[in-house]
């Protein structure tokens, strides 16, 4: 080509400002706090992981969670950081043979657990298994509604976090938001959960939960007494599951959780299993005992039993 | 630093200059960003309710988009073997294309699933050091890592070269050499590890088989190079770069093998769960033919399935694959076959029926489609503006002047008919 017309045609003049404009804009579209945030959103922003917490920061996170759903609730909260109990390993025992399908369980569960009523998350869901088919999940309903249970030709069959030894769900985790605790308790740092919900994929029993939307929790229906990593209120797009009520067990050595306070046919047994003389080691060693889906080696803590 | 500042100008001049149709194709996606920017902030603001996922089916149609295009993000890999490896000349021209198609697929992946979890404000917690990466336990810390990787890999890999060229220069073997062929492995690394993300679900049965890899990779050797042959009939036609009728042939070539396998493979799959006849059938019995009632996928794998035969029938036989007609036809069918199959077929299935039995039928909400739209529309937005600084610095269009600091400048239209256009190149 002609040389003349190449320089012609030579770098436009463009300046920096030109260039910088429109950059600005994009920050805004993400859902950081904004410049004139108080301190305490930035400083929940920056928080580390409950596990890499000092005692002091962990102080400094209770006192600012505290401050918070108290104003929020209206009433005062405490939110508990207690670790777990020595030599002690929970286990959970259910007597399909005695559970009649009432459900009361569940509720107590999502009471205790401070779980949303709107949208509703319920923690345990309670299977209906056809008795002669046995325990066979395809079949389950868990949508069943009669104006009285148990009906006849079914058994029931709760299901919750198995609180398994080898938990699949804590393995996937990308950030390490969930993990095992000493006590067997597999728990959520909601302040850490960045909500992919690939844990939720790899459960075996449908075991957790997700905050699709803001907690519906009334302030009235708000219990108060709370563990940092257990029923305290949960944030929007976080997992929740299960934690054998981690804010009473380990408080009061030797309390049961919701479910098995309220079950009305004793069907529910809790206890250590380090314990030789527990109730839970004398069914594990003297009835019949199952655990779901052992194929998948995920070793549960929740052992299915017929007493009767 | 100079040059470099002067070439970065450079590029900024290319990207805001260009035809009227190539302003109405811009302002058109940006109009459908601007669209998925506004489903995006309604989602943040009600949280991922507005979404038809629910803890039955916690993944859905954004995790199937980011699924299918990680495989159209690892084809380019089926241009670099020939072009680099075999030093086949009519491919090798273009597999810079190619490479820039792998950045813009990953940036719609990093895209998709971060509109898919529900706290995008902690992403830091995915940092090593200020957060927690689970390396190696998560096979999700993996896929960060891999797609990163590969996005900085082929970033990397298509400027160097568009910089060389730009200079006039032939790129450095030491430094260019090891790259690209490190980018080989890389991009059957984020394949690999994007299957294995599913695969290592044991509660998943659908996806806790053995031959879901081999699948991903195969299927991915259809989708990805499909678009590829329809994009360089589109980009010989309105700009003035040549691609040779016998590289988009040979591409079809290398298609009908990949889906051969691919197919293989799926029978592989559908006789070992149907002979066999366990209760992990239930999610396979779903899609193909629905299960208890419920039948939301069973129209789209089955269109699937069409499509993919038809398509590989089409690439199988020279004559129809060497026919621009057919070979269109077979490009736009592979792509949504794939796109069904690799996509809302892979992952809706895996979650159907649940864990505990319950079979939730998932079909994406409005917000779902829209947003998913505006991240498509940044993909091509980012694929065309690649386009429009390679383009011409590959024809001899924009090259550095003779001072050897300010860039020149020739092609203000970009996008414009071949007939139209005057010689060949005005750089000689």
């Amino acid at each position: 080509m002609p040389k003349g017309k190449a320089r012609d045609l030579q770098a436009f003049g463009m300046s920096r400002r030109k260039m910088m404009k429109g950059a600005a804009a994009v920050l805004g579209a993400l859902a950081l706090p904004g410049k004139d945030a108080p301190a305490s959103v930035w400083e929940s922003f920056f928080q580390k992981n409950f596990r890499e917490l000092s005692n002091a920061e962990k102080a400094q996170v209770v006192a600012r969670l505290e401050k918070e759903y108290s104003a929020k609730y209206g009433k005062p909260v405490k939110v508990g950081t207690k670790p777990p109990l020595e030599g002690v390993l929970y286990g959970y025992g259910l007597d399909l043979s005695r559970c009649i399908g009432c459900r009361r369980c569940v509720y107590a569960c999502v009471a205790e657990n401070n779980q949303s009523r709107n949208p509703q998350i319920h923690w345990i869901r309670v299977l209906q298994l056809d008795k002669e088919r046995g325990v066979d999940l395809e079949e389950a309903e868990q949508y069943y509604n009669p104006a009285k249970v148990p009906e006849k030709g079914h058994f029931y069959m709760p299901v919750q976090c198995q609180q398994c030894e080898s938990p699949p769900c804590v393995k996937v985790c990308p950030v390490q938001a969930t993990w095992k605790e000493l006590d067997g308790i597999t728990v959520v740092d909601y302040n850490w959960c960045i909500g992919c919900r690939y844990c939720m994929a790899a459960c075996p029993y449908g075991a957790r939960h997700f905050n699709w939307k803001r907690a519906g929790l009334p302030a009235g229906e708000m219990n108060p007494d709370t563990h940092y990593l257990g029923n305290r209120p949960r944030p929007i797009g976080v997992v929740e599951k299960c934690t054998f009520c981690i804010q009473r067990v380990r408080n009061v050595p030797g309390r049961y959780t919701a479910c098995v306070e309220i079950c009305p046919v004793g069907a529910r047994k809790f206890g250590n299993l380090l314990d030789p003389d527990s109730e839970i080691r004398y069914i594990i060693e003297n009835k019949r005992v199952f655990i779901l889906k052992e194929d998948l080696n995920t070793r549960p803590k929740f052992y299915y039993f017929y007493a009767t | 630093m100079r040059k470099i500042w002067e070439f970065f100008k450079g590029t900024l001049v290319l990207v805001s200059k260009g035809s009227a149709a190539y302003y109405a194709w811009m302002l058109s996606l940006l109009a459908l960003m601007a669209v998925g920017v506004a489903a995006y902030a309604y989602q943040l603001q009600n949280g991922l309710i507005v979404t038809a996922m629910r803890d039955q089916v916690s993944w859905g149609f954004y995790i199937s988009n980011f699924t299918f295009l990680v495989g159209v993000a690892a084809a380019a890999v089926l241009l670099v073997i020939p072009a680099y490896v075999y030093k086949w000349k009519p491919i090798k021209e273009i597999a810079v294309l190619g490479e820039m198609l792998a950045v813009s697929a990953m940036v719609m992946c990093l895209l998709f699933v971060t509109v898919d979890i529900g706290r995008p404000d902690r992403f830091w917690h995915l940092f090593p050091k200020i957060g927690i990466l689970n390396f190696p336990q998560s096979l999700l810390a993996w896929d960060v890592v891999v797609l990163n990787i590969y996005l900085v890999l082929n970033l990397v890999i298509a400027v160097y070269i568009c910089y060389k060229f730009y200079n006039r220069e032939e790129p450095n073997p030491n430094f260019f050499n090891p790259m690209i062929l490190f980018s080989i492995p890389a991009a059957v690394s984020i394949h690999t590890v994007t299957a294995f993300l599913y695969n290592g679900l044991a509660a998943r049965p659908f996806w806790n088989a053995s031959i879901l890899a081999p699948r991903f990779l195969a299927s991915a050797f259809c989708s990805g190079p499909a678009f590829m042959i329809i994009l360089f009939q589109l980009i010989r036609k309105y700009t003035r770069i040549q691609i040779r009728n016998e590289a988009i042939f040979k591409i079809a070539e290398l298609i009908a093998y990949a889906m051969f396998i691919n197919l293989f493979l799926l029978g592989a799959e559908v006789f070992k769960e149907y002979y066999s006849n366990t209760i992990h059938l239930a999610p396979m019995q779903y899609l193909f033919f629905g299960l208890k009632g419920h039948s939301n996928l069973v129209p789209y794998i089955w269109t699937a399935m069409v499509f993919n035969i038809s398509a590989f029938l089409l690439f199988l036989v020279p004559r129809t694959r060497e026919n621009f007609f057919t070979l269109n036809v077979g490009c736009v069918l592979i792509f949504i076959g794939v796109y069904i199959e690799k996509g809302m077929g892979l992952v809706i299935p895996g979650l159907v029926p649940d864990v505990l039995g319950e079979i939730y039928e998932y079909s994406p909400t409005g917000t779902e489609l829209l947003l998913s739209l505006g991240i498509w529309a940044t993909g091509l937005f980012v694929y065309t503006l690649l386009l429009r600084v390679a383009v011409p610095i590959l024809t001899g269009e924009f090259f550095l002047g003779e001072d050897g600091v300010k860039p020149v400048i020739v092609d203000t239209e970009f996008i414009r008919r071949a007939d139209q256009l005057a010689e060949s190149s005005y750089r000689d």
